[in-house]
């Protein structure tokens, strides 16, 4: 008896775990791309609240969930259009636009909600929402194969991400450029095409990771990432810029918060420990980097713009 | 940008304007809301200095609020004049506490400041939680059962003067005036700060000329650190309950001072004397906002966002500025000019 409860718990714990680890997954799968082409984006978390915002407002006025990833996903590549260019064509330092989109993205997500949405409407009661995404697929395992289709996106994202990266030309292009931009160009490669296009992708993938986010929640609020997409960059390096190791370390996040959850929905540690076992995801990151930047490279060209012949 | 949300701009630029500048109580008001601004922005002039992007700003203000709220805690019977001063200490010293974690990791374990920053951001945060919701909390909260995660009225002897009758401008403006003036001279007129422009200028010749590049960096971060915690000090003791409340996240605290400075520097082109107007100018927007909110039904996340677009055209302007060095045949302007950000991408090798 004690024994499938046990069961039922960790198969429950696991789940949502996986759950909790497709927005981390959308997001730091953009950013190492990204980052594999030689470009930081520090914005993810803004472009996450907007995609976030965008795929809520959209739900909220046609219900069609589809639509909501779609306009997740547009916000994301206009966004990503937008720092390509400031990045690539203006040589803006990386670290420090990318705050600026942060900004504005955190601000704009909450002033559009504020106007479109207003603020003391109770959002609740979208949650049913995201019940007939849920079915269709063959139930293999509770753990596994009952959730929302964004998860299986998510997860099949890891495997076209490294086929990408490691069996096309345009995936050792933008290996290239990431380590070589001089190089690369010299042998004809497009260094502006293929980051602008690396970008591109990778906020698209920021914007659907916030979608993803808030149709899963079912609600929206003002800083509803709550800095997930700054984890998601930490996550890049983390999983030291492979899509295997990104996802690992998702999986790794997502396991690590709902294992927190659980202990407090269940009382097993006390209210004012489980804020310091919140701190746990945080700590291991910075573990995690002090031990990745001693065994692996990031990108030679990682936060540099390429002039020619400059 | 206040047009497309169905204002009339004018009018609300007006609002915006007399509210924070047009009369003394909207000035004062305007003071109280540049103290953290300027603070944490000074805090980055000297980071950036030496090329460490701090975005720990937000944790180091907490970190300094939590170990001055505590010396107050622990010595509510000593006079003010020595009180005050102690608390201010104490919130440079957390403060720097957590910047220089962040400076050691980079200069010792190559770890990006950028990374590291971000997640003591979220450490402190929970920290923060955890202790006043636990160890730190109104015991009164406890005995009324409604568990508010706030300290109790800290001591009266640590209260910030005011200093105009009936309004809330107090000590913490001079303070942070203080630490303005006292930031440049530190920068321009001593070895440390010598040492560490040369390093944030050119890490190699610094190297080769003896002057130790990890040692700057952790004290650039840690000078950074104390500053943003000086404002988390004065965020406390200037505040209108005289107690340290969370809401469980940062920004309820700092008012996302710790990211604003960055905006209240950049504007001010990394210099500390030019960020006191900038974060007037800022302190005045945040303020501006707030009756423009009322006024007009804007909401004051507007300001948030026109925040993040100016450091974008900021950074993104350096490149013009470049060209037309460039254009005019004049030699790269000395560190001294609108501190031109050069981050080589910090750890490689």
């Amino acid at each position: 008896m004690s024994d499938s409860f046990a069961v039922m718990i960790i198969v429950a714990t696991i789940a949502s775990g996986i759950r909790l680890a497709t927005p981390f997954l959308l997001a730091s799968l953009g950013e190492a791309l990204g980052q594999r082409s030689g470009v930081l984006n520090l914005g993810v978390d803004g472009v996450m609240l907007l995609g976030a915002f965008g795929a809520y407002y959209a739900v909220l006025q046609t219900s069609n969930l589809y639509l909501g990833l779609l306009v997740g996903i547009g916000l994301g590549l206009l966004i990503g259009l937008f720092y390509a260019f400031i990045t690539l064509n203006l040589h803006a330092e990386q670290g420090v636009s990318g705050i600026g989109i942060y900004l504005f993205g955190l601000g704009m997500s909450d002033l559009l909600f504020q106007k479109l949405v207003g603020t003391p409407r109770p959002i609740l009661p979208f949650m049913p929402l995201e019940i007939p995404v849920l079915s269709g697929f063959p139930i293999v395992g509770e753990m596994l194969f009952q959730h929302s289709i964004i998860v299986y996106i998510a997860f099949a994202l890891v495997p076209i991400m490294s086929f990408v990266l490691h069996r096309t030309t345009y995936g050792l292009n933008v290996r290239a450029i990431g380590e070589n931009p001089e190089a690369a160009d010299s042998l004809g490669v497009s260094v502006m095409f293929t980051r602008y296009s690396a970008i591109i992708i990778g906020n698209g993938l920021a914007g659907l990771a916030g979608a993803a986010l808030a149709i899963e929640l079912g609600i929206f609020q003002q800083n509803l990432t709550n800095a997930m997409g700054f984890i998601a960059i930490a996550l890049v390096y983390f999983g030291a810029w492979s899509p295997k190791g990104v996802m690992i370390g998702s999986l790794v996040f997502g396991l690590v918060q709902s294992i927190v959850l659980q202990c407090k929905t269940f009382g097993v540690i006390p209210r004012s420990a489980s804020d310091l076992a919140s701190m746990a995801p945080a700590i291991i990151t910075i573990l995690a980097l002090v031990v990745v930047a001693k065994r692996f490279k990031q990108p030679s060209a990682l936060t540099k713009p390429y002039v020619r012949g400059g | 940008m206040l047009l497309s949300l169905g204002a009339n701009p004018l009018s609300g630029y007006a609002t915006m304007f007399t509210a924070a500048f047009g009369s003394l109580e909207g000035f004062s008001e305007t003071t109280v809301k540049s103290i953290p601004l300027l603070l944490v922005g000074v805090g980055i002039c000297i980071a950036f200095r030496a090329n460490v992007i701090n975005i720990g700003g937000e944790g180091q203000m907490v970190m300094g609020a939590l170990l001055a709220t505590a010396v107050a805690l622990a010595f509510p019977a000593f006079p003010s004049f020595m009180l005050i001063p102690m608390v201010l200490m104490a919130g440079a010293v957390g403060g720097a506490f957590w910047g220089a974690i962040a400076g050691a990791l980079k200069a010792y374990f190559n770890v990006s400041e950028i990374l590291s920053t971000i997640m003591l951001n979220i450490v402190a945060v929970q920290f923060m939680n955890f202790l006043l919701r636990g160890p730190m909390i109104d015991p009164a909260e406890i005995e009324r059962g409604t568990g508010i995660p706030q300290t109790m009225r800290l001591s009266e002897n640590a209260d910030l003067p005011i200093l105009l009758e009936g309004m809330r401008m107090h000590l913490g403006v001079l303070v942070a005036l203080l630490v303005a003036v006292g930031a440049y001279f530190l920068l321009w007129r001593t070895a440390i700060g010598f040492r560490i422009r040369s390093v944030g200028y050119n890490p190699d010749a610094s190297r080769y000329a003896g002057i130790s590049v990890p040692k700057n960096v952790t004290s650039a971060l840690a000078f950074s650190g104390a500053m943003a915690g000086i404002a988390g000090a004065i965020l406390v003791f200037g505040s209108e309950s005289h107690r340290m409340v969370t809401d469980g996240g940062s920004t309820g605290f700092t008012g996302s001072a710790g990211f604003n400075g960055i905006v209240v520097a950049l504007l001010a082109g990394l210099h500390p004397l030019w960020s006191v107007p900038s974060a007037l100018l800022f302190g005045g927007m945040l303020v501006g906002a707030n009756a423009l909110q009322r006024a007009a039904q804007v909401p004051s996340a507007l300001i948030i966002a026109l925040n993040g677009l100016i450091v974008v055209f900021v950074v993104s302007s350096e490149y013009f500025k470049q060209r037309y060095a460039q254009a005019g045949r004049v030699e790269e302007p000395d560190d001294n000019d609108n501190g031109v950000i050069v981050t080589e991408g910090g750890n490689n090798e």
